[in-house]
């Protein structure tokens, strides 16, 4: 269990660890490319895990890195081609972004500190955990471009029409800044929570501090 | 012939920059971006590799996967080009240059996974170049990406000595800094007309 849940917060791939950072401020310009592009994410890495898995005792050291390179592409070829066929709008917009699953380093990093060490059953749940922490990372940037950019949520007005769009958060600088605000954001809230922390209530604090400094300080 | 070339050239270092308008080779971007020399060195290998892999999948494209129908391999064959390519690079450097090879050395396999590589590579696919217009491109597009790197690494150094609020410290001022720069490069749009 634990293997599934550390993706989603304490080991998030985009706001703990920060790798896979092309996607993630390219595509993100409305929440439904986030959750499109890391649900693609998402079915590459569980698959690439399981099958690294599974053939671990058979690939040789050596060549290993190769092997699970020509395994992601080949996975993400068949991604690329369904995506094209049942979804071309989304297709459309990720675009470059989708053959580019390839060299993200969340793939070939779990493919490596994970997968080739453990059973399929872990290594399925670590992919299903990292990808999911991926997605909600993803289309909680993609929300908050969306609402400054556009005034909407999921392409649905939510501000009213007197807002003033912010065009900048759609453009490239939007995608830098909007994610060093969040990442502030949380630096923010851990800091905070310790100076709570260091002020007493050391009974409950104990596990609460145990985790902030897992999430956050890395 | 010449003026096109030359605008593939501005227009991929300054107008479309692979780091700061594309989003291609953030992780390098942001990671090996501490000091200058460094950074530098980072964009002169990635500029190598970009040229050189361009070039090779391009022939590939052009001579092997187009006229035998193969298309649907062009991820698998462009990545395993680009592994290769880098491999050799470093095999020929350490070879006749040992001191280029080890200013390069240790930046060379972190390239393979740069995705501004293949995306390049796949760029130059889609938009239909012939080998010389892929070359410039792939130069441009290298060229570009060390300009972006070595201005991140400059204020990176001067960020040392400012005095950034507890939150912002380490990568949101980074970030927020590489939104700065990627805004100031939209000052270029324009420039060329595509």
């Amino acid at each position: 269990m634990n293997n599934f849940l550390k993706g989603l917060w304490k080991e998030n791939p985009i706001f703990v660890i920060m790798i896979g950072m092309c996607p993630t401020l390219a595509v993100t310009t409305a929440a439904v490319n986030g959750i499109a592009m890391g649900l693609a994410t998402t079915a590459v890495l569980v698959c690439s895990n399981l099958l690294v898995s599974l053939l671990r005792n058979f690939i040789p050291k050596a060549v290993r890195i190769p092997s699970y390179i020509v395994m992601i592409a080949a996975l993400v070829t068949v991604v690329d081609m369904v995506m094209e066929a049942f979804f071309p709008e989304i297709h459309r917009v990720l675009g470059l972004f989708i053959a580019l699953i390839i060299v993200n380093c969340i793939i070939m990093g779990r493919a490596e500190a994970f997968a080739a060490k453990n059973p399929p059953l872990a290594a399925l749940l670590d992919g299903l955990g990292m990808g999911l922490g991926f997605t909600w990372a993803l289309t909680l940037i993609g929300s908050v471009r969306e609402l400054l950019g556009a005034g909407s949520l999921f392409g649905i007005k939510v501000l009213g029409s007197a807002y003033q769009p912010v065009i900048l958060a759609l453009l490239p600088p939007g995608a830098f800044i909007t994610m060093g605000l969040i990442l502030a954001t949380f630096k923010a809230v851990e800091i905070s929570r310790k100076k709570q922390v260091a002020g007493g209530v050391t009974g409950v604090a104990g596990p609460i501090s145990h985790t902030g400094q897992h999430s956050i300080s890395q | 012939m010449l003026q096109g070339l030359f605008l593939i050239l501005v227009s991929t270092v300054l107008v479309n920059n692979f780091v700061l308008s594309r989003f291609l080779g953030i992780c390098p971007f942001i990671g090996v971006s501490e000091r200058i020399e460094t950074a530098l060195s980072m964009g002169w290998a990635t500029t190598l590799v970009m040229t050189v892999s361009a070039v090779v999948t391009w022939g590939l494209e052009q001579y092997v996967l187009i006229p035998f129908d193969l298309g649907f391999l062009q991820y698998v064959v462009y990545i395993l080009v680009i592994a290769t390519m880098v491999q050799t690079i470093e095999t020929i450097l350490a070879k006749t240059s040992p001191a280029l090879h080890r200013t390069l050395g240790i930046f060379l396999p972190l390239i393979t996974t740069n995705c501004a590589v293949l995306g390049l590579a796949i760029l130059v696919a889609q938009k239909g170049y012939n080998v010389l217009e892929a070359a410039v491109f792939a130069t441009g597009g290298g060229l570009g990406f060390t300009l972006a790197l070595v201005l991140l690494a400059g204020i990176r150094e001067r960020l040392e000595w400012a005095d950034i609020p507890e939150a912002f410290k380490g990568k949101p001022i980074v970030l927020i800094t590489a939104g700065l720069l990627s805004m100031a490069f939209l000052g270029f749009t324009g420039l060329v007309a595509q």
